[in-house]
C-alpha cells in the first residue's frame, strides 16, 4: 500500500464501479472523493457542502465489516428525511478518508430528484 | 412592473452584499428569491453553524451574518419579490430585460446579476409512483392556506419541525389529521414533538411510526393512501390530502433555459473581466457561476459581487466618465434617504 493512501471502490448512479486512491493525510471524507474524482454530476452530490444537511451524498456501504465511524445524531437526523434510504445507508461526507478503511466499497444511492 | 438598476436574482450573502456594492455607486437594486425570506442557503439549511472564513470574523453564525449583511444594506433601500421564482427571461430591443417570476411578478432592468448559488429551493419529492400525477388533486408539499383543509381528512408525512408543526396546527382545522413517520424518533424541537404525543393521548390526531406511505389511490383525486409498516405489512387509509413535508433541495431550475451557457451545473462566466455570462448585461456570481479555478466561498462570491457592480454602472450610465472607485473609509457611506454614515470626527483641542 503506498503511505497514506488507500484503495477504495465506488459504485457510481449508472451502475459503473470505479477503483480509486484515496488520501488519507488531507482530512477528505468520501463525497469529497466522489467530487475530486468527478463520479457524480457537480450539483447533485455534496449540495450542503459536508454538513450532513442535504443527504445529496446518501451511498450503500457494501463492505459491512470495516470499521466506519459511528453515525453521530445529525447524520442520523438526515438520513431520516432521505429518501431510498436502506439498512446500510450512510452520508459519504461523514466518512473521513482513514487506513482502516482500505478496501472500503459503496453504491451511490440515487439522486433524491424534486422531478421525478 | 417593477423598475430598478440591477436586478438580483438570489437573496443569499453575495446577492444581498451586491446591494452595497451597486449603492455605492448610486445604482438600486431588487432581488428575487424563491425562498419566503432572505438568506438563501444560509437561512434554509444551516442558520445555526458558525462560519470561520469571513475575513474579520473569527466565527459568525450564517444566520447573523444575514442580519449584519442587511443592517449593511439597509441605507441602500434595496425592494424583494420574495417566495417566488424568476420563470422567464424577455430581452427588449434596447438591451434591457424583462423577468417574470412563477407567479407572474414582471421586473424591468438594464442589468441581471444571477446570485443564485445552488439554484432555487423546492420541495423534496417522495419516490411514490404517480405521485406527480396527483398533484393539484389532493397532493400538496407546501401549506399555502390552512383553511384549504377544513373538514378534510389528512395524511402528513415527515418527521421534521414543519411536519410536527402543521401536524399540530391543523389538527384543530381538519377532521382528522394522520402524521406518518418513518421512524420513532422525531428531529423535531422537544416542544412540538410533546404537543405532538399529547394530542394523540387525547385522540385528536393519530400517528404512524416506523411507517411510510407507499402509493396513493384515487380516480382523478387522492382518495386514499397505502401506508406500509416496516413488519406490521400495508394499511389503506381514506384521506382527501396527503402533504409530504421532507424539506427543500436547490435545483437550477428555469435558469438552466435562459440560454446561458451551463457548464456542471453552473454558468459559466468570464473571470478574467467582471463574472459577466454569454448573454450580455446578465452577470454570475458566487455559487451558480464556475471558471477555471472557482471556489464555492461566500468571500470569493463578494468579491466577485464588487468587480461586476462596475461594469453594470458603465452598462447602466454609458455616457458617464470613467468611474473612480472611492473607499468607504474615505467617503464615508451615504444611504438613499441621505443619511451619511462617516467617522465621528475626533475631538482636538489646542494647547
Amino acid at each position: 500500500m503506498e503511505e497514506n493512501t488507500i484503495k477504495i471502490t465506488i459504485i457510481d448512479r449508472e451502475g459503473e464501479s470505479h477503483k480509486v486512491d484515496a488520501p488519507t493525510d488531507m482530512n477528505m471524507n468520501l463525497m469529497e472523493i466522489v467530487r475530486s474524482y468527478e463520479l457524480a454530476p457537480e450539483g447533485t452530490i455534496g449540495i450542503c457542502g459536508g454538513m450532513a444537511m442535504c443527504a445529496s451524498c446518501q451511498c450503500y456501504i457494501e463492505t459491512p465489516n470495516l470499521p466506519l465511524p459511528k453515525m453521530r445524531e445529525d447524520e442520523e437526523d438526515m438520513l431520516d428525511q432521505a429518501f431510498f434510504v436502506e439498512e446500510n445507508s450512510r452520508l459519504g461526507c461523514q466518512i473521513y478518508m482513514k487506513e482502516e478503511l482500505d478496501g472500503l466499497k459503496v453504491t451511490l444511492a440515487p439522486e433524491s430528484d424534486i422531478e421525478h | 412592473m417593477i423598475k430598478t438598476d440591477i436586478l438580483i436574482i438570489g437573496a443569499g450573502p453575495v446577492g444581498l452584499f451586491t446591494v452595497f456594492e451597486a449603492g455605492l455607486l448610486k445604482l438600486r437594486c431588487h432581488i428575487i428569491d424563491a425562498l419566503p425570506m432572505t438568506g438563501g442557503q444560509l437561512a434554509e439549511i444551516y442558520p445555526k453553524k458558525p462560519i470561520y472564513d469571513i475575513p474579520g470574523y473569527a466565527s459568525v453564525l450564517a444566520g447573523d451574518l444575514i442580519t449584519n449583511l442587511e443592517e449593511q444594506i439597509a441605507p441602500f433601500e434595496p425592494t424583494y419579490t420574495l417566495g417566488e421564482r424568476a420563470q422567464t427571461i424577455d430581452k427588449l430591443e434596447d438591451g434591457s430585460f424583462i423577468v417574470t417570476t412563477d407567479k407572474g411578478t414582471k421586473h424591468h432592468s438594464k442589468v441581471i446579476a444571477i446570485a443564485g448559488g445552488l439554484g432555487s429551493f423546492e420541495p423534496r419529492k417522495p419516490p411514490i409512483p404517480n405521485l406527480i400525477s396527483y398533484e393539484g388533486k389532493g397532493v400538496e408539499y407546501i401549506i399555502r392556506e390552512p383553511e384549504f383543509y377544513r373538514n378534510k381528512k389528512i395524511i402528513i408525512a415527515g418527521g421534521g419541525d414543519s411536519a410536527l408543526d402543521w401536524s399540530v396546527f391543523l389538527s384543530n382545522v381538519a377532521s382528522e389529521v394522520t402524521l406518518v413517520h418513518r421512524r420513532t424518533e422525531f428531529r423535531g424541537a422537544l416542544d412540538s414533538v410533546e404537543k405532538v404525543q399529547d394530542l394523540v393521548k387525547n385522540g385528536k390526531m393519530k400517528l404512524l411510526t416506523n411507517s411510510e406511505v407507499k402509493e396513493i389511490h384515487g380516480v382523478d383525486k387522492v382518495e386514499a393512501v397505502s401506508v406500509k409498516h416496516k413488519t406490521e405489512g400495508v394499511n389503506k387509509i381514506e384521506v382527501d390530502h396527503f402533504i409530504p413535508l421532507f424539506g427543500l433541495s436547490p435545483k437550477l431550475g428555469p435558469i438552466g433555459d435562459w440560454g446561458l451557457e451551463i457548464v456542471k451545473n453552473a454558468i459559466v462566466v468570464d473571470n478574467a473581466t467582471d463574472y459577466k455570462t454569454n448573454i450580455e448585461g446578465i452577470f454570475a456570481i458566487g455559487d451558480v457561476n464556475t471558471y477555471p479555478g472557482k471556489l464555492k466561498l461566500i468571500l470569493c462570491g463578494f468579491h466577485e459581487a464588487t468587480i461586476m457592480v462596475q461594469s453594470a454602472y458603465k452598462i447602466i450610465n454609458p455616457e458617464a466618465k470613467k468611474l473612480v472607485m472611492k473607499y468607504t473609509t474615505v467617503s464615508g457611506v451615504t444611504g438613499f434617504d441621505g443619511v451619511k454614515k462617516q467617522q465621528i470626527k475626533a475631538v482636538t483641542k489646542n494647547i
